[in-house]
């Protein structure tokens, strides 16, 4: 089943059973340009190799512990009062729970 | 000896000689239109002649070089390239090899080189502080952890100033230090409290003003570096008006390239505009609005046009602007990912680097026609070796 865009998640549940489903719809083009936009524009502060830089690092062993559907909440609205900007309007929900659920996986290079 | 022998002899002789003296002017070279370009997913740096506008050499292995930059060392021999992972490395341009390679600590963001060229220094964000090493040996000469509560601070925002000086800013604390190191490689520290969280800062080019960005707060901060007992004075003050604020995708970057004839030109921080003040007083001039926000605002070297890039994702244009007029008199997309402007030492020519086109275009900075273009693998800074003699750079 794939999701379709614009829905909101409500529940961890639903995160985790949204992101199964969803995951196999991506194409490999939308996940490397979302990889590449991690690495390059999170990483403007994160680092490149996400291991932090003038924001913290986003490491697995770090963020594992995070429900996704509250990383990729932070991803779409920033922290208020930090540099984190929105990236809602550059991102969808999909995209942010894609890139949540792909820093909570081991893929430090 | 025999007459015919001995002249065979003397041929022999003159002609090694002459030989010898060929091989030599061959391999010597100068080192004033050398420079490095950071190829930042692959830990290599390309040695490249900008009067011949061709790459020489690559060189590897210099570990994590995302957000690296350069300084060279007076005889522009030598790079010191500090790597995002604290890597320190300095290369050789003329040998195109590392000379010497440290890892001096775990996150970096910049570095400065003293202006006897004895001392390289390097801002840590991870363990905080600057850590300032013997430009020849790397061998450590000063650990500066600026840790208030144990913690360290990140550093960043480090200028080197006449009189064998650093200045440098601390996110956490919000603080400015001068690490003098005039008396010797023990250096006297003055501390000063700039605002809240500078995250970039710039000296002019005759030394006298540091200028602290602050991400924290509607205004800089600027230093009298020439005063008895230096105090940072908020500038630009209220420079957003209440203005709602736009997302900030990427910091800029504050050099001291910003300053244009008696102008000084800032990227400003959640609004697309460039800022101008008159440096000394530092009263605003004007604004510029711009296509986004801004990262790199760099005054050509004669002062008269800035040329802008910007942040994601608006980052594949630049922008041209008078530094009379405040007027945008140039737009264009060079490409997706502009990341760096830098213009030949005289000002003829400006280097840019577009990433993700793996180029780095070189276009006549009063024309803007592209003259040439170099592959590079994802490059990000453009380092000339012009730099060795400005302060600040």
């Amino acid at each position: 089943m794939c999701m379709l865009s614009g829905r909101t998640y409500r529940s961890v549940a639903a995160v985790v059973t949204a992101m199964y489903a969803i995951t196999p719809c991506w194409s490999d083009d939308r996940a490397k340009s979302l990889e590449r936009l991690v690495r390059q524009d999170c990483g403007s502060c994160h680092g490149m190799t996400l291991k932090g830089g003038l924001g913290p690092d986003l490491l697995a062993a770090r963020l594992a512990g995070i429900p996704s559907d509250t990383l990729a909440g932070i991803i779409l609205d920033g922290v208020p009062g930090t540099p984190m900007p929105p990236w809602r309007g550059l991102l969808s929900e999909q995209d942010a729970l894609w890139i949540a659920d792909y820093l909570k996986t081991e893929r430090t290079k | 000896m025999m007459p015919l022998l001995r002249l065979a002899l003397l041929l022999f002789l003159a002609t090694s000689l002459n030989l010898a003296a060929l091989a030599v002017a061959d391999t010597t070279r100068g080192t004033g239109d050398l420079g490095l370009i950071i190829e930042r997913e692959t830990g290599s740096v390309l040695i490249f002649s900008s009067q011949e506008r061709r790459v020489l050499n690559r060189v590897e292995g210099l570990g994590d070089l995302s957000h690296a930059s350069v300084v060279f060392s007076p005889d522009q021999r030598f790079g010191y390239v500090f790597g995002r992972d604290g890597g320190l490395t300095k290369v050789d341009m003329l040998e195109a090899k590392i000379e010497k390679r440290i890892v001096q600590a775990g996150n970096s963001i910049g570095g400065a080189i003293s202006d006897d060229g004895a001392l390289v220094a390097v801002a840590n964000y991870e363990p905080g502080g600057i850590r300032v090493f013997d430009a020849r040996s790397l061998d450590e000469v000063a650990n500066i952890p600026a840790a208030p509560e144990g913690k360290g601070s990140k550093a960043l925002g480090l200028e080197d100033v006449p009189g064998r000086k650093f200045v440098f800013s601390l996110w956490e604390t919000g603080e400015t230090w001068i690490a003098d190191f005039s008396a010797g490689n023990v250096p006297v520290i003055t501390k000063m409290q700039s605002g809240d969280r500078p995250y970039d800062a710039l000296v002019t080019p005759d030394g006298r003003y540091y200028i602290a960005g602050l991400f924290g707060e509607d205004r800089l901060a600027a230093i009298d570096l020439w005063q008895a007992s230096p105090v940072p004075k908020p500038i630009l003050e209220g420079y957003r008006r209440g203005a709602k604020e736009l997302p900030v995708y990427k910091m800029p970057h504050l050099e001291g390239w910003a300053v244009a004839g008696s102008r000084i030109v800032l990227p400003a921080v959640g609004s697309h505009e460039l800022l101008w003040a008159e440096v000394g007083t530092f009263a605003e001039i004007g604004r510029t609005p711009v296509h986004s926000q801004p990262v790199f605002a760099v005054a050509r070297p004669d002062g008269r046009q800035v040329w802008v890039n910007f942040a994601h994702p608006d980052n594949d244009v630049l922008q041209v602007v008078d530094s009379q007029t405040l007027q945008v008199v140039k737009e264009w997309k060079a490409g997706p990912a502009v990341l760096h402007i830098e213009f030949t030492p005289r000002g003829n020519e400006a280097w840019v680097s577009v990433r993700d086109l793996n180029k780095v275009q070189i276009y006549d900075a009063h024309t803007f026609e592209k003259k040439a273009e170099l592959d590079a693998k994802s490059p990000s800074g453009i380092f000339m070796s012009a730099r060795a003699h400005r302060t600040g750079f």
